[in-house]
């Protein structure tokens, strides 16, 4: 089966079978280990990437499903001489530790910030909860979070 | 000191230098790593949880399209390879040695567990392997599986010469004066405990790249391993895969341990050993059903424990009754954690002067249990704290007030406790003092009553812990049957331009020791944070090691590099001295630099550095170079301790348990980076509240693993877990140059035992760990239809 996609500004044709899932396209095929497996019931949330702006988890998606899309994945929003804020507040409030969980839980803290709009240390707790992290306890994650979506959702933007 | 070393140095909460890779998605873990024409492996495990291999049948899984080949436990044996040994040979009350049943690394004949590996189908594409697997046919004849820990001395034996199905019956301290001071006790307080069964799931799976070159006889094995040259000694020593000297295992990124990746798992053995054999390069990654099922577990207790108290409420003795399930096999560690490094934990913060303590160690057919953060001692602190909490309602005491009246003081240090451990400093009402304070403990009856106007039932409870980190004395250790020494190296290699490379012996993964070494170094040598690079898990690349367990990479890999370092200014006064022409003696170093005292002659340790590569003016009788290092052995452990407070809240219509404020104060000795810290504590406290409130491994009857998947075993999210209010006390460790402790491990280890008596507290009566809505619900309901 082909289908063609833009995955971090790059267009891409593949060949793949049709079971594929978006995050094999990702790591397997495109080689962006960034996006990380971390369970098989799509319960973690490590494979987190952006599908059209939104949070998707990246193995519920099927490759079929992505024909003509556009993709986001944890390479694609900075670089380490231009980090996103999302990333830099990671940083700052030192919101990840083995570092494992953290590609899908800044892709889904942005997309909670852009999209969904938090603003409080609850919500951000509801939003994050399709995302697992065994390292920080959350703590430090939640207060990213908060200082980007307290900062204004204008500095956080995607190409 | 220099406005950058400040900011940088010891103390200073430095951002992290491992965050760049991670947060951008660079990181590399094991299965990040793909060789050209690499294979893809996957296991054949057990469906059963005892039975007899009978026949295995391949024919149909070798014409699967893309399948290389199948490998099985009976192959594995043929090739001659050794069992995997446990690492810690304990002794039993009668002086004999424990029972340690064989554990060939691939089932043969018999599997012991749902999961058990027994072979491994290699293909070419991930899924050709799975398909490959499905198409094996194996007979199995099924055999009656014991399950229940507390029923396992009476059940059908499951490893033949293990009666009892009893690995150990092992004991602590003076038995019949703990009976003598219990019988003569104004009060004994009685208490049952189920320590839960716990499932580590560190977010990365395990994971294994295994590859052989038949030209230099090199075998290189990628793989998710806490302690990379421990592994090494291992597989080379006792499974014998491939001699030392010719297996190199890398452990690089690596996502989270929590003691569950220390371990020589079946799986990694038998990649290299099939990379070998069939001279293919092999990958496997576990997905998270495996890792359910064969990732060693944790906890697993069964315990009665008796305190005794005389009229004025001091405790005179505690006698404690522990079986502990230690699963099919005995794992790397798995017969320590339930002795050594839990009944040598149950004085904690107490001048209990009488301890008895006898653990029963039993085989079952589920996973092997072995180290989980803390290790024996969340368990140690759930009995002690349990029972005492339990005393103080019984005799209508203060629980806080209890506690105080029983602490060890400041002046009693060094103290000894009953119980074979020698505490070397500490201030415990410090510590217990400012949580108290933290959670306003006075104004805690109004709090309770404004919940009960809102059909809440709030409770509070403390725990006072203490734990033994830094592991530890290797002849003691190894006196008490350790297989190993527990040192640790470091090495300092510094480069002609100046900058350095450090190596240690312990490994990172998540703890941000590239982060926190980078700081010692830089603080001691007085050059720049970002001149130090930390290099760890390559045994290629660092001399030896033992990895990161037990809360010990700083107070004793730290400790290691603090040695390296002072023989590097050593050397380095001895270079500087003759270039000055001056006398030793009278060259300091300060501040990153060999300074002639009373003069304003000096060089820099980076002038030195090069002095040392292009010795042109330079002492004779010195060899050239500039790189050091050490071997860092501990006198002792370090004893971290603190007091961890719980408040809940119980909705009585529902259940559902609120945790409505945590606080943790801790002493975890000198601190080298509090944000890295806080965040450690934060972690920690995560899981014990996953333990206290959610998480459950269960197996049924049949001992089919009915927790293997997130939808069924309850992680901690996000929206489960309060804001953490953590602060910490010092009293430095007395015995490493540091001064620290560790803390990895505390917050695993003090809250289960706060947020338990906390809910005890605000139901009026304890229930088992996990503290379920379900659970409270049945209890309240109970009482409203009695």
């Amino acid at each position: 089966m082909q289908i063609s996609l833009t995955v971090n500004g790059h267009d891409h044709t593949l060949d793949v079978p049709e079971n594929t899932l978006l995050v094999d396209v990702i790591r397997e095929h495109l080689k962006l280990t960034g996006t990380h497996v971390g369970c098989d019931t799509s319960q973690c949330g490590a494979c987190t990437v952006h599908l059209d702006g939104r949070g998707v988890k990246s193995c519920t998606v099927l490759a079929a499903q992505v024909d003509g899309s556009n993709v986001t994945t944890i390479e694609g929003i900075g670089s380490t001489e231009n980090l996103h804020p999302m990333q830099q507040a990671f940083r700052d409030c030192h919101a990840l530790q083995c570092g494992f969980c953290t590609p899908g839980m800044i892709m889904s803290a942005i997309d909670l910030v852009e999209n969904v709009g938090v603003q409080t240390n609850q919500e951000v707790r509801e939003g994050l909860e399709g995302n697992i992290c065994r390292c920080t306890g959350y703590h430090n994650i939640v207060q990213a979070v908060l200082q980007v979506a307290r900062a204004g959702t204008d500095q956080t933007q995607e190409n | 000191m220099s406005e950058a070393v400040v900011q940088t140095g010891i103390g200073a909460s430095v951002k992290r230098k491992e965050d760049l890779r991670f947060i951008t998605g660079t990181g590399r873990y094991t299965d990040d790593f793909n060789v050209a024409g690499q294979k893809y492996a996957v296991f054949l495990r057990s469906p059963y949880a005892r039975a007899r291999i009978e026949d295995i049948d391949v024919s149909e899984a070798a014409n699967v399209r893309g399948v290389c080949t199948v490998l099985t436990g009976q192959q594995m044996a043929e090739d001659g390879l050794g069992d995997i040994p446990c690492g810690w040979l304990v002794k039993q009350k009668d002086g004999s040695d424990m029972v340690s049943a064989p554990h060939p690394p691939l089932a043969a004949t018999l599997v012991n567990y749902v999961g058990e590996p027994y072979g491994l189908v290699i293909a070419d594409t991930l899924a050709a392997a799975r398909q490959g697997a499905e198409a094996v046919l194996t007979d199995f004849a099924e055999l009656d599986a014991v399950v229940d820990p507390a029923e396992a001395t009476g059940s059908e034996q499951i490893h033949e010469g293990v009666s009892d199905n009893l690995a150990f019956d092992w004991e602590l301290g003076e038995r019949a004066a703990t009976e003598a001071a219990l019988a003569s006790a104004a009060h004994v307080t009685r208490i049952d405990l189920v320590n839960n069964r716990l499932i580590p799931n560190a977010m990365e799976p395990r994971a294994a790249l295994g590859s052989y070159d038949p030209g230099s006889g090199e075998h290189t094995l990628y793989t998710t391993s806490q302690n990379p040259h421990l592994a090494r000694l291992v597989l080379s020593a006792f499974v014998q895969v491939a001699p030392e000297h010719k297996l190199r295992i890398i452990a690089p990124d690596v996502g989270g341990g929590f003691g569950s990746k220390i371990f020589i798992y079946a799986e990694e053995t038998a990649v290299i050993w099939a990379a070998r054999r069939t001279g293919m390069t092999i990958k496997w990654t576990a997905d998270r059903s495996e890792a359910f099922l064969a990732d060693a577990h944790g906890r697993d207790h069964v315990t009665h424990a008796e305190l005794g108290m005389n009229e004025a409420g001091e405790f005179v003795a505690l006698k404690v009754s522990t079986t502990a399930n230690l699963g099919a096999y005995l794992s790397t560690f798995g017969s320590s954690v339930p002795t050594y490094l839990y009944g040598t934990l149950l004085a904690g913060q107490y001048r209990t002067p009488n301890i008895y303590v006898e653990v029963q160690g039993v085989y079952t057919n589920t996973a092997p249990v072995d180290a989980y953060r803390g290790a024996g001692r969340p368990e140690a602190t759930y009995v002690v704290e349990r029972v005492v909490e339990q005393a103080a309602r019984e005799l209508g005491r203060d629980p806080a007030e209890l506690r105080r009246f029983n602490m060890i003081t400041p002046d009693q240090f060094p103290y000894d406790t009953p119980v074979a451990l020698t505490y070397d400093t500490g201030d415990y009402q410090v510590s217990l003092d400012r949580a108290l304070a933290m959670i306003d403990y006075d104004g805690f009856p109004a709090r309770r009553e404004a919940a009960a106007a809102a059909g809440k039932r709030r409770g509070l409870g403390l725990s006072c812990y203490i734990e033994a980190c830094g592991l530890a004395p290797s002849q003691l250790a190894i006196q008490l049957g350790a297989g190993v020494g527990l040192y640790e190296s470091g090495e300092i290699r510094v480069n002609p331009t100046g900058n350095v490379t450090v190596f240690t012996g312990s490994h990172s993964h998540g703890q941000g020791h590239e982060t926190t070494f980078a700081q010692i170094v830089s603080d001691r040598l007085g050059i720049p944070f970002d001149d130090v690079e930390v290099v760890h898990g390559d045994t290629g690349r660092v001399e030896f090691g033992l990895g990161t367990y037990g809360s010990r990479s700083l107070a004793v890999g730290g400790s290691a590099l603090m040695g390296a370092a002072d023989k590097l200014i050593a050397k380095g006064t001895k270079i500087a001295a003759h270039m000055l022409e001056a006398d030793p003696a009278a060259v300091d170093f300060t501040d990153g630099s060999f300074v002639v005292r009373d003069s304003n002659q000096a060089l820099t340790f980076g002038e030195v550095a090069f002095a040392a590569y292009v010795p042109t003016n330079y002492p004779t009788e010195l060899e050239p170079g500039f790189s050091e290092k050490a071997f860092y052995d501990p006198e002792n452990f370090t004893y971290p301790a603190g007091t961890h407070i719980a408040e809940i809240e119980i909705d009585e219509a529902t259940g559902v348990i609120e945790l409505v404020d945590f606080v943790a104060v801790d002493d975890f000795g000198h601190i080298i980076n509090p944000m890295i810290v806080a965040g450690q504590v934060h972690g920690g406290l995560a899981q014990g509240v996953g333990q206290a409130l959610l998480e459950h491994g269960i197996y049924d009857e049949y001992g089919q693993l009915i927790t293997g998947s997130y939808m069924d075993y309850c992680m901690p999210r996000a929206d489960d877990l309060p804001d953490f209010r953590v602060d910490t006390t010092v009293t430095p460790c007395t015995h490493n140059p540091l001064g620290v402790k560790g803390c990895g491990e505390a917050g695993a280890i003090g809250s289960p035992a706060a947020i338990m008596n906390a809910v005890a507290d605000a139901l009026g009566e304890a229930v088992a760990m996990p503290a379920t809505s379900e659970k409270i619900w049945r209890v309240l309901q109970n009482r409203r239809t009695a």
